[in-house]
């Protein structure tokens, strides 16, 4: 222990001696440029740069929102023409109706936008930089150089990928998990051309964003933490994206693999994944790939990649939960176990999207088992959310709204997850809106949810001012109403079997009685992006004329992000940093409301029995 | 014009909303930060328990709207164990799911904030961890354990008398082979592909390929298991078939199979349905390119005497791409280049 204690006081100077330095280099900056380059841009504050990311996430989200009305108009009013997308998108909606080349365009994009760019980037980039460095006591990263390298990889990525937009063959348009023989051959989809190389070449400057920045999470949060503060005694946001990073550093590697490949097959004549083709009139050359290789190297990263997306959020969640109730979290070790379960299991389910591929079904029944196990850690999590709030003395700020919303839409997303990870089933309900719902709901909306919960909860601490909280509510409600009545009845159109990724339905016998649930959830689709548009204006307002936070500690919260003042500098304690005594969940014990990790045990008090 | 307008409109609610809520912002300041967040904490927790009330009422509006929509009986032997199967996890499922959103909702509703209420320090209890890990785990072996002999069943080796029918993939529509009288499949050869007279690519030295004829809808005899050989020529393709609860991927270079016993005639299902123009579709399932949602062929289920009337009217694939005037000898793979392309061009002309 004493050892221990050694480490880390030094290095909290370290720490501090660093800071120090980046001072030095801000004030020769600021003598040469004014300081707005070193300070706004290249900035080496982690605040600084959990802001770059959250609102490179928003425009991006906006983005990837607007296309899915667009591709919504063309699902919920098959038959209409609306001029206005002529002027906007040109050849790509002649007379007002978007093209099918189009149509898969906008599919892709938003596929890949929204669970790369904004889920992933935004969401991690944002509260991982943001939150470890606070709730840990560290001055700033590990390497707040790599850090902001991290940011200017995922903007150039950003470049590359909204380049890919506006050149004249369109962007990809394989659908996000651009399966090949598709996604390798320019002649079989006008989307595989240069959009497709602007794609790959996009995800990989992805993909060393994030790498950089989970190394940079992992080796923080397990080397600079301040004195005090053992990995028990942190929160659970911490613990989430310990486990997210772990799994990004882990698995993005082999996406990154998985697309050298393809571009191999593309550009160099390779045969990895090709195979017996006819395209265009002609029998290509390629022989002995395999196409179903790309599907395992793609899912080795694309399963724990909706952990990647919905950890953070779950670990978020967890907290304001926790705060809004005056509770401790409820199985504060059972969530950490329950996490660490779901990022080994992550790695060992990623065929189940591949039952129909032709798989060994006797290989396809081990994934059956391992992904049905995921059930158990995501049931233990839900019931001790729901424990959390039982006898609380719950105040519904919009952070706490958003974490119900949360709960709700995890659990059920979550259990149509246990009808397509039993293989038999996903037979039928494989490719269908069914699958659409189940993801849609359980990692797009949830992590949403986590996501607008954090904003909403350390808006605060990131700008010194609070969201208005009347568009927050409006907001909320919205989108809570919206998300159920779009994804919701989209179950049925799956179980009838009602294919995803389709352009029109209404050539089809079997899909075109659908056709009025189509346009009613259209309908919704445009409300709700309205009712996002509102939380984009509610942020940006806020930043400069949100009401003022007056106090350090506005949730009056336990850790130590609120032991900083207001407006945090770089190295964000301007003393020295907090010591830390106890776990950060002490709310409404002993008759006080709530004790803050800084505060030592009293001689009589109980230490919290897990550690 | 309109369009101008609904936009004005649209700009127009926002303005009154913003208003409202910058308003409400100065009188929750002006009543103090407890008052107002008393007041809110009320609304919102009547709004909880309003919308899971409403809640459950939609879930059940929305399916008595929607069940109608969905033939809920599977046509084929193999997916009535699917069928079976989805019953059962939709009752462990919905249970599960009546049960934990009443929870949350009400228990948020219950125990919002009160003057005097002061929260219950709960920071674990093992005994209440372990059954709510026990149980999932028990509920969850019981649903793997059914799906698993489901997934065995459909996935078995198919019958040894089942009919065989090859369906290959490409951009976009399926090309539809059966082995005529002989009941086997010819070899056949991508390099050998040819879309004026040869879109499979079956070598012609293989006397099996002699009386192989290709259709371009899938005929099936009802009550007995017929066995798909599935490929494809391009891209990766799925064959759908919705109605008889299936699916399998159409990967090229790969073949792979699906058996199954359809259980009812189309004249059947239309009578089940009661939809004159019902048809069992096969839906391409697996994104393939800017055609894929148009990607169709029809099957037809039908009596065995309806089938052999059907199949004695075919023709042989191999008599096509040999017209008896034309000299037989030369090799489909020897085609020149250019003229392939010319056809190929003519069909995305007609397409």
């Amino acid at each position: 222990m004493s050892n221990e204690a050694t480490l880390h006081s030094q290095e909290v100077i370290h720490g501090a001696a660093h800071a120090h330095d980046h001072g030095h280099g801000h004030d020769d900056h600021e003598h040469h440029e004014g300081g707005f380059i070193s300070k706004y841009v290249f900035s080496l504050d982690h605040k600084t740069i959990a802001k770059q990311f959250l609102i490179t996430g928003i425009i991006w989200a906006i983005i990837g929102a607007f296309f899915s009305v667009l591709f919504r108009l063309q699902l919920g009013f098959p038959d209409a023409t609306f001029p206005w997308l002529e002027s906007i998108l040109g050849h790509w909606a002649k007379g007002g109706r978007i093209t099918p080349e189009a149509y898969y365009a906008l599919v892709t994009m938003h596929g890949t936008i929204l669970v790369f760019f904004v889920l992933t980037a935004g969401l991690s980039g944002t509260f991982s930089n943001l939150l470890i460095p606070l709730q840990v006591g560290a001055r700033d990263m590990a390497s707040p150089l790599m850090n902001c390298m991290s940011y200017w990889a995922f903007f150039l990525a950003s470049v590359v990928m909204m380049a890919s937009l506006f050149v004249q063959t369109g962007p990809a348009s394989g659908g996000w998990t651009s399966y090949p023989p598709l996604s390798a051959l320019g002649d079989a989809s006008i989307g595989s051309k240069v959009g497709m190389d602007l794609w790959l070449a996009s995800m990989a400057l992805f993909v060393v964003s994030q790498l950089l920045g989970g190394l940079n999470y992992i080796s923080t949060i397990l080397n600079m933490r301040t004195k005090g503060m053992n990995m028990t005694k942190m929160p659970l946001t911490i613990w989430s994206f310990f486990f997210t990073a772990v799994l990004g550093v882990l698995s993005f590697p082999v996406l990154l693999s998985g697309f050298i490949l393809l571009l191999f097959d593309r550009h160099a004549g390779t045969s990895f994944y090709l195979s017996d083709l006819f395209v265009a009139g002609k029998a290509l050359s390629n022989e002995g790939g395999s196409a179903i290789l790309y599907q395992h190297l793609f899912w080795f990263l694309g399963h724990p990649e909706v952990y990647i997306i919905i950890l953070p959020a779950m670990g978020m969640v967890s907290e304001i939960l926790a705060v809004n109730s005056r509770k401790p979290i409820f199985g504060y070790l059972a969530m950490v176990g329950s996490m660490f379960a779901i990022v080994i299991l992550a790695f060992l389910v990623w065929a189940h999207h591949m039952f129909v591929t032709g798989l060994n079904p006797f290989l396809g029944a081990f994934f059956v088992l391992l992904t049905l196990l995921i059930a158990v850690p995501s049931a233990i999590k839900v019931f001790n959310w729901i424990t959390t709030i039982w006898r609380g003395n719950l105040r519904f700020t919009p952070g706490m709204l958003f974490s119900i919303g949360f709960v709700s839409t995890f659990i059920s997303g979550g259990l149509t997850g246990i009808w397509l990870g039993n293989s038999s089933i996903d037979i039928h309900l494989h490719d269908t809106y069914f699958v659409i719902a189940h993801f849609h709901i359980v990692m797009g909306v949830s992590a949403f949810f986590g996501t607008f919960a954090g904003v909403y909860h350390w808006f605060p601490k990131m700008f010194g001012r609070y969201l208005n909280n009347t568009l927050a509510y409006i907001h909320f409600w919205a989108t809570l109403i919206g998300a159920y009545l779009i994804f919701w009845p989209m179950h049925y159109e799956g179980i009838a079997g009602m294919p995803r990724r389709y352009y029109d339905y209404t050539s089809w016998e079997s899909f075109k009685q659908f056709a009025d649930l189509n346009h009613f959830i259209s309908i919704v689709v445009i409300a709700v992006f309205a009712a996002q548009l509102l939380f984009v204006f509610n942020f940006f307002y806020s930043i400069f004329k949100g009401r003022k936070v007056t106090t350090t500690n506005p949730w009056n919260s336990t850790t130590l992000e609120w032991t900083t003042p207001i407006n945090p500098g770089h190295g964000n304690w301007p003393g020295e940093i907090p010591e830390v005594y106890r776990w950060p969940y002490d709310y409404s014990k002993n008759g006080k409301d709530f004790v803050p990790q800084t505060v030592p045990l009293s001689p009589d008090e109980e230490k919290e029995g897990h550690h | 014009m309109s369009g101008y307008l609904a936009v004005l409109v649209v700009v127009l609610i926002f303005v009154v909303i913003f208003q409202i809520a910058k308003a409400s912002e100065y009188v929750s300041i002006l009543k103090g930060e407890k008052k107002a967040r008393q007041q809110s904490n009320r609304v919102n927790g009547f709004l909880l328990i309003i919308f899971l009330v409403l809640g459950l009422i939609g879930v059940y509006y929305c399916n008595d709207a929607l069940k109608g929509k969905i033939f809920f009986e599977a046509a084929s032997e193999q997916g009535e164990g699917i069928d079976n199967m989805i019953k059962w996890t939709l009752w462990i499922t919905g249970i599960v799911f009546i049960i934990t959103q009443i929870l949350l909702f009400w228990f948020s509703y219950k125990y919002q904030e009160k003057e005097g209420q002061e929260a219950f320090y709960f920071p674990h209890n093992n005994k209440l961890e372990l059954i709510w890990t026990v149980i999932p785990a028990i509920a969850l072996t019981i649903l793997v354990a059914i799906g698993l002999r489901h997934w065995f069943r459909i996935t078995s080796d198919a019958p040894k008398d089942a009919a065989v029918v090859e369906i290959t993939g490409k951009q976009f529509n399926w090309l539809i082979r059966y082995p005529g009288k002989d009941g086997q499949l010819g070899r056949k050869f991508f390099k050998n592909i040819n879309d004026a007279n040869n879109p499979v690519g079956q070598d012609w030295d293989d006397q099996l390929n002699k009386d192989d004829f290709m259709a371009t809808e899938m005929h099936l005899v009802v009550g007995k298991p017929v066995k798909l050989i599935i490929g494809s020529r391009d891209v990766i393709h799925d064959v759908g078939l919705s109605h008889f609860r299936l699916k399998m991927d159409a990967v090229p270079g790969i073949p792979t199979t699906l058996w199954f016993t359809p259980k009812y005639t189309t004249t059947e299902m239309k009578e089940k349905t009661g939809n004159p123009d019902f048809v069992y579709e096969i839906s391409c399932d697996q994104m393939c390119g800017s055609g894929h949602y148009s990607m169709k062929a029809n099957i037809v289920v039908e009596t065995q005497e309806e089938f052999d009337a059907w199949t004695a009217k075919q023709v042989a694939q191999y008599g096509v791409a040999h017209p008896a005037p034309a000299a037989p000898e030369v090799p489909a793979a020897a085609t020149p280049i250019d003229s392939t392309q010319k056809v190929v061009a003519a069909n995305e002309v007609k397409q």
